[in-house]
């Protein structure tokens, strides 16, 4: 019999008490259903304060904020940012339209743009958010050739842009958008979920930035 | 990872009187019990959650054959491969034989405890196959030659003086006269010496924070990154994973991370949650061009059924031994295996043998704060005693602890003796305390009174005084 077999017959053998198919169909209900459990009510609040919330919390866990009226005006804010924090003026970010589409020349003469995923020289990456969750201050991104995950890790500072009305109150809001554009029971290859940049506690409990993912996340809010 | 757990006694004792260790440890109670009460406090729902996240669990476990099945047809459909293993040595063999068809070099690892549990780092050097651990703690107890102290902070016996002193003796391609005063100076040169190994890796290995039966993926839960760079850069990601890491669905999950950084280092969410299901796609310009989760058994499917299968539920967040007064005083090294504290207490045992680790179970006050802050509710002092009286059936316990219980048990079963006898104790123990109320030493009591006074009884029993109708609080 192969490990497998072994592994699940011995399962069986101890909790199957026989009923099989009483069993197999609790267990695709569920899968099917995928019910929701108990959903804290803290980001159950109206727009407007969810954003505020979804701010404050990533403020806490040391990301910053910064908020544009519309995409157009994401390159500006880009290059103040690289200019306040004495970075050089070259970003990288994925194919995602939204990216593609500001207006980086004119908006950001100065700022060298290039795409395509992150290489180890690259200290500044600009990624696009599927979603924010206001719970926790907790970005998510989705891995494919609009944002490459080496985006998220790979650069020492990593600026996100998501829009305003992204932000949901909650994760179980973002697995029903995600189900809602990659269909039910699969995922993309990677999605990340990020809250603050890098940090560790490993040398004496005190938290240090920057372990070996960004030591900077910087979130630029899109209003419109 | 051999196990040294026999040895629990004379382990314990040199921790207790080794005092690098003990400063070190000054740290686990100042730091995490507060963090996690304070993020407990701020979230009201977090006791419901912790009832609905040990159902999500009971529920997976009793239909966990099925869920594997369904886990594993969608981690095959999203082109992941599955590996099976019964044994440590099986899983080694499916690692190994994937790191030499890809002709592999060199390794990076995220941390991960089952990777302790099956002794990898080992069995790929043996092979000419350069393991480099990436979590912080964990490199720096690999440059010590060292196994992790505590399954989320795994160098907390480690103090900064002593990182620094095997920074410079390592490292020594840096300049001999740099400042390393300050743990951020430390905490970048770690990042620069890794960045470069995350690179030339041919494999990438990451532990599992959970599996999930809807989807075909793996989580892993990390706050510095490296797991993320570990599984995103090499050719092949490999995921070690155990039995017990299923649940059902995303929402599932949800709920069970809104426990787990906030019992572990009492984060409200831990820095990065990342979820993978299967290789690198069609259009995809990163990301491993294969995916294998190897599942492990390893004695866990022999605990369903039976008065551990609660033990299962663990999500390995480390409150209980952050909690624990043993393991305060003692680190998690005296344990002798891969998981210290009362949650090694419960699956040691049930892991390696009651035989092997028989003293574990033993090492408790049951004072119950454990099972008290278990983000599962795994009733961890019931399963000790459980362990307990296997040992005792078995005939494991020591010759002179079987006599004890053996007169008391007698002596229990005679009331009117009992009575006469523990009266005549209290009245001679009161005597011989005089003023004082309490005993410097006392014969046979010596493990108690080495240390500090034993309380004398203050006179009549409780049962005599019961008896004579002084029943109210005076």
């Amino acid at each position: 019999m192969s490990a497998r077999d072994a592994i699940l017959s011995r399962i069986r053998r101890a909790t199957g008490r026989g009923d099989d198919a009483g069993r197999q169909a609790a267990v695709a209900e569920r899968l099917k259903s995928h019910r929701r459990n108990l959903i804290p009510e803290r980001g159950n609040i109206d727009a407007k304060a969810r954003i505020k919330l979804f701010e404050d919390m990533a403020i806490a866990v040391q990301a910053s904020v910064a908020h544009v009226a519309s995409s157009n005006d994401v390159p500006e804010a880009v290059a103040a940012y690289l200019r306040q924090h004495n970075l050089p003026q070259h970003i990288r970010h994925g194919a995602h339209e939204t990216a593609a589409n500001m207006p980086w020349a004119e908006k950001a003469p100065a700022l060298e743009v290039v795409t395509g995923p992150a290489e180890p020289a690259d200290e500044v990456s600009l990624s696009i958010a599927v979603g924010g969750v206001a719970e926790t201050g907790t970005l998510v991104l989705t891995s494919g050739p609009d944002n490459p995950t080496t985006l998220n890790f790979l650069p020492e500072n990593h600026i996100v842009a998501i829009r305003a009305s992204d932000v949901a109150g909650s994760y179980e809001d973002i697995w029903d958008r995600i189900r809602k554009a990659h269909g039910e029971g699969t995922l993309p290859r990677t999605v990340n979920m990020v809250t603050g940049p890098s940090r560790t506690g490993d040398i004496e409990q005190r938290i240090e930035l920057g372990a070996h993912g960004p030591r900077r996340l910087h979130i630029v809010i899109i209003d419109e | 990872m051999k196990p040294a757990s026999r040895e629990f006694k004379n382990n314990a004792s040199r921790a207790l009187n080794d005092a690098q260790l003990q400063r070190a440890l000054n740290t686990v109670q100042g730091g995490f019990i507060e963090k996690r009460r304070n993020a407990a406090d701020k979230l009201p729902e977090f006791e419901t959650l912790r009832d609905q996240a040990r159902d999500i669990k009971n529920h997976t476990l009793e239909h966990l054959d099925l869920y594997l099945a369904e886990w594993e047809s969608k981690a095959t459909a999203a082109g992941g491969h599955v590996h099976w293993c019964e044994t440590p040595a099986e899983a080694r063999e499916a690692i190994l034989s994937i790191c030499k068809r890809l002709n592999a070099k060199s390794v990076t690892k995220g941390k991960s405890m089952i990777t302790e549990e099956i002794a990898i780092n080992p069995a790929l050097a043996d092979a000419g196959i350069d393991p480099v651990e990436t979590d912080l703690g964990e490199y720096i107890i690999q440059l010590r030659g060292e196994t992790p102290s505590h399954i989320i902070a795994p160098a907390i016996h480690v103090t900064k003086d002593q990182i620094e002193a095997d920074f410079r003796k390592t490292h020594t391609h840096l300049p001999g006269d740099r400042n390393l005063d300050e743990s951020t100076a430390l905490v970048n040169e770690a990042r620069q010496i890794l960045r470069q190994k995350y690179i030339e890796a041919d494999v990438g290995i990451t532990g599992a924070n959970f599996l999930i039966a809807e989807t075909g993926s793996s989580v892993i839960v990390t706050n510095e990154g490296n797991g993320d760079l570990t599984q995103t850069l090499p050719k092949a990601h490999i995921v070690m994973a155990t039995i017990d890491k299923m649940v059902p669905t995303l929402e599932d999950v949800s709920t069970i991370l809104r426990l787990l950084a906030r019992s572990a280092t009492g984060q409200e969410f831990s820095a990065y949650t990342t979820w993978s299901t299967g290789p690198r796609r069609p259009g995809d310009l990163d990301g491993p061009e294969e995916y294998h989760v190897v599942v492990l058994d390893n004695g866990r499917s022999g605990m369903l059924g039976t008065e551990f299968q609660d033990v299962l539920r663990c999500i390995r967040c480390g409150a209980c031994m952050n909690h624990c007064p043993v393991y305060q005083s003692i680190g998690g090294h005296a344990y002798g295996w891969v998981y210290p504290g009362p949650i090694g207490s419960v699956l040691t045992p049930g892991l390696i043998g009651v035989d092997e680790a028989g003293q574990l179970p033993n090492a408790s006050t049951f004072c119950g704060r454990c099972e008290e802050v278990c983000p599962m509710r795994i009733p961890l002092p019931k399963m000790m005693r459980h362990w307990r009286e296997k040992e005792f059936e078995s005939k494991l316990t020591p010759h002179t602890v079987r006599t004890g219980l053996g007169l008391w048990s007698w002596l229990a079963r005679r009331p009117g003796l009992y009575h006469l006898a523990t009266g005549i104790a209290a009245r001679a123990l009161s005597a011989m305390a005089g003023r004082r109320g309490r005993l410097r030493s006392l014969p046979l009591a010596g493990g108690w009174t080495r240390h500090r006074d034993l309380p004398a009884p203050q006179g009549r029993s409780f049962q005599a005084r019961w008896k004579s109708g002084e029943r109210s609080m005076q």
